[in-house]
């Protein structure tokens, strides 16, 4: 795989605040990778440092092949995509389009062609002649991504993009954008806190706290083995529930709770007996019928229960502890029902207390 | 009601002639007869004979109308050595005025420019320095600033001080302050990811400042032209000291028609002339409504 975009030991800091520290990440050529995590967390500054829009304190980016650490945002190849949209208020669709064909100095008839393809591709075409004023939320983020595109740019970067959308229509641009670069096969980058948008359109999310990147993997990688006590809370919703207690012989112990973690992935082979949090998500826990084929089986008092219309969330307490459990939305539990659950530990993760990385 | 509801619905009734209303509605037609007062005995004055104000009665109506002081002040009154009226300070005035306010402006909206979008290394420190002139008294300044205009002349070889080219530039360097404050604020509010935009888009300083920020300051560039049009038409200092005798602005002309010292006081002629001076603001705030108001709020940080 050749890479698109490569990010060498990047450092940032605001004055004595390091936002991003050593960074290093490889974008391969076609892939979409998505940068994951909290506010705060460094990915619209990252974003900002590929683009060329905020100098790095050290470190390079290369984009295809070449060290663009001290090009003009214009001369990488790349296009963006803001929150905001960020469309000229005073210009045309058609304007707005054209701005940065004109600047690069292409030629009348090339602008037009390439205007006439992005709009077709977008479903823009009737509204060329319109102000951004006059058009809708979802109808000017088009306009943004027609913006990136008709640059033929090698690169797209994304910095939430549908942030300010409300969520259907949220859930209609995430498809198209996804046929979007099934179409393109570009290298696309992609900032969101929403992890519903990194699951669906990353072929690898890289989740970030702290200027670090925590996690780096396919959407399948960050959900069934997360590295580390972050990723794994940051990921699933609702999230994944934490037990302390400790590993002891390959069992899981916590006051009565047993666990015996056969069939369980260890990350290496286990010698030392230790304290340990185990992760067990909600939606892994059954209920009814198939408790029977679970290896663990426990009975617990429902707390509170939250229905959702497609499934059920049903609170309840383990090994004295507050323990979601998702149920089918059909399920009819009220509160101080008595329930038997059934856990699968090998599809559980399990963390060293201390370092809070998998074991 | 068809529908069986009884008791309060709908909006509740208002009474026009409530205690309250009638409290508020009555101080401020006090009020606004208090303020209004001096200019409506301006006005009947003015257009008024020396005969009929030696009769005393102030607010009275004048009973022949006469337009002569009006005439007299704009094209005959004596101001010092001329008597010309105020119509030659009228037309030194907007000679100031025009360059003035068109320098100014252009320069102090791409300090806020930069000043805002591009954070260029002592951005901060240049932007402390330029308000901390703000802040220094006009008066302290006055004759360091002849001595500069004098010997800025000499050097090149033409004369700056007692001309209106030197008065423009006063004008021009102490409008910086607030003005460059005032476009870097409202600069400064516009989205920033607009910029960033602009600069993927590969458009440069000057591409981002005329096709992108100016076409959407429209509504600051005319707050910033109130301010100045107010403030250097109402100018007395700088004119009486920057420029001489035939090139005063129309306030110092003003002044010297009304606070002469000779002759009978003509006060028809000085009210119709301290009318006519106080004609092109009194337009501006006419024609220019909401947009003064805003210019007035960004004033008050003047002080």
């Amino acid at each position: 795989m050749t890479h698109s975009v490569q990010i060498k030991n990047l450092d940032l800091s605001f004055g004595a605040i390091k936002v991003l520290r050593n960074l290093n990440l490889d974008i391969g050529e076609g892939e979409f990778l998505v940068l994951l995590g909290s506010s705060g967390c460094g990915k619209s500054t990252l974003l900002n440092c590929i683009a060329g829009l905020l100098e790095p304190t050290d470190g390079q980016i290369w984009i295809k092949g070449q060290n663009v650490t001290w090009e003009e945002p214009s001369k990488r190849g790349i296009g963006m995509v803001f929150q905001s949209y960020a469309l000229y208020p005073q210009m045309t669709v058609e304007g707005n389009l054209a701005f940065g064909l004109k600047n690069a100095r292409v030629p009348k008839a090339e602008i037009a062609k390439r205007i006439a393809r992005a709009a077709e591709m977008l479903q823009i075409a009737p509204l060329l002649q319109r102000k951004p004023g006059a058009l809708s939320g979802g109808q000017r983020q088009r306009v943004a991504i027609g913006r990136a595109l008709v640059r033929d740019v090698d690169v797209f970067l994304f910095d939430e993009p549908l942030s300010n959308l409300d969520a259907k229509l949220r859930a209609d641009l995430r498809v198209e954008i996804k046929r979007l670069h099934e179409q393109l096969q570009n290298t696309m980058i992609y900032v969101t806190h929403d992890q519903i948008e990194a699951m669906t359109l990353a072929d690898r999310i890289a989740i970030m706290k702290g200027g670090h990147i925590m996690q780096l993997g396919t959407p399948d990688e960050i959900y069934n083995l997360p590295q580390n006590l972050y990723v794994a809370d940051f990921i699933g919703s609702p999230s994944m529930n934490f037990i302390q207690g400790h590993l002891e012989k390959g069992v899981f112990h916590k006051g009565d709770l047993r666990l015996p973690l056969t069939g369980y992935a260890f990350a290496a082979p286990q010698t030392a007996d230790r304290p340990a949090t185990i992760g067990i998500r909600p939606e892994h826990i059954v209920t009814g019928e198939l408790v029977g084929n679970a290896p663990v089986q426990a009975g617990v008092t429902v707390d509170l229960v939250e229905p959702m219309g497609s499934d059920t969330l049903v609170w309840a307490t383990l090994a004295g502890q507050p323990f979601r459990i998702r149920m089918d939305g059909q399920a009819r539990v009220r509160n101080r029902d008595p329930l038997t659950i059934g856990i699968d530990p090998a599809r559980a993760s399990l963390f060293d207390t201390q370092t809070e990385a998998r074991v | 009601m068809a529908d069986g509801l009884t008791g309060p619905r709908g909006p509740k009734p208002r009474r026009s002639f409530s205690a309250p209303n009638i409290f508020l509605y009555g101080t401020l037609i006090v009020v606004a007869c208090y303020y209004a007062l001096p200019l409506y005995v301006m006005i009947t004055t003015s257009l008024k004979t020396m005969d009929e104000i030696r009769a005393g009665n102030i607010f009275s109506v004048p009973r022949e109308f006469t337009i002569e002081p009006w005439i007299k002040a704009w094209s005959t009154a004596c101001t010092g050595i001329n008597c010309d009226g105020l119509s030659r300070g009228f037309w030194n005035s907007v000679r100031i005025l025009i360059p003035s306010v068109i320098l100014s402006i252009s320069i102090a909206s791409v300090n806020g420019y930069a000043l805002a979008n591009w954070k260029y290394k002592g951005a901060e420190f240049f932007f402390a320095v330029l308000m901390l002139g703000a802040f220094i008294p006009y008066q302290v300044m006055l004759y360091p600033i002849v001595l500069v205009l004098r010997n800025v002349g000499d050097f090149l070889g033409f004369q700056l001080y007692g001309t209106l080219g030197g008065l423009v530039i006063v004008h021009t360097i102490f409008g910086m302050p607030i003005l460059t404050l005032l476009f870097r604020n409202y600069f400064s509010s516009l989205p920033e990811e607009l910029f960033k935009a602009a600069r993927v888009d590969g458009a440069g300083f000057w591409g981002i400042f005329f096709q992108i920020m100016l076409p959407m300051a429209l509504p600051i560039f005319v707050v910033a032209m109130i301010l100045q049009v107010t403030g250097i038409w109402n100018d007395f200092l700088f004119g009486v000291i920057y420029t001489k005798p035939d090139i005063y602005p129309m306030t110092v002309q003003l002044n010297n028609i009304v606070n002469s010292v000779q002759g009978v006081k003509e006060y028809n002629v000085n009210m119709a002339a301290t009318l006519l001076t106080g004609l092109v603001p009194l337009t501006i705030y006419f024609i220019s409504g909401k947009l003064f108001v805003r210019g007035i709020a960004a004033g008050a940080v003047k002080g």
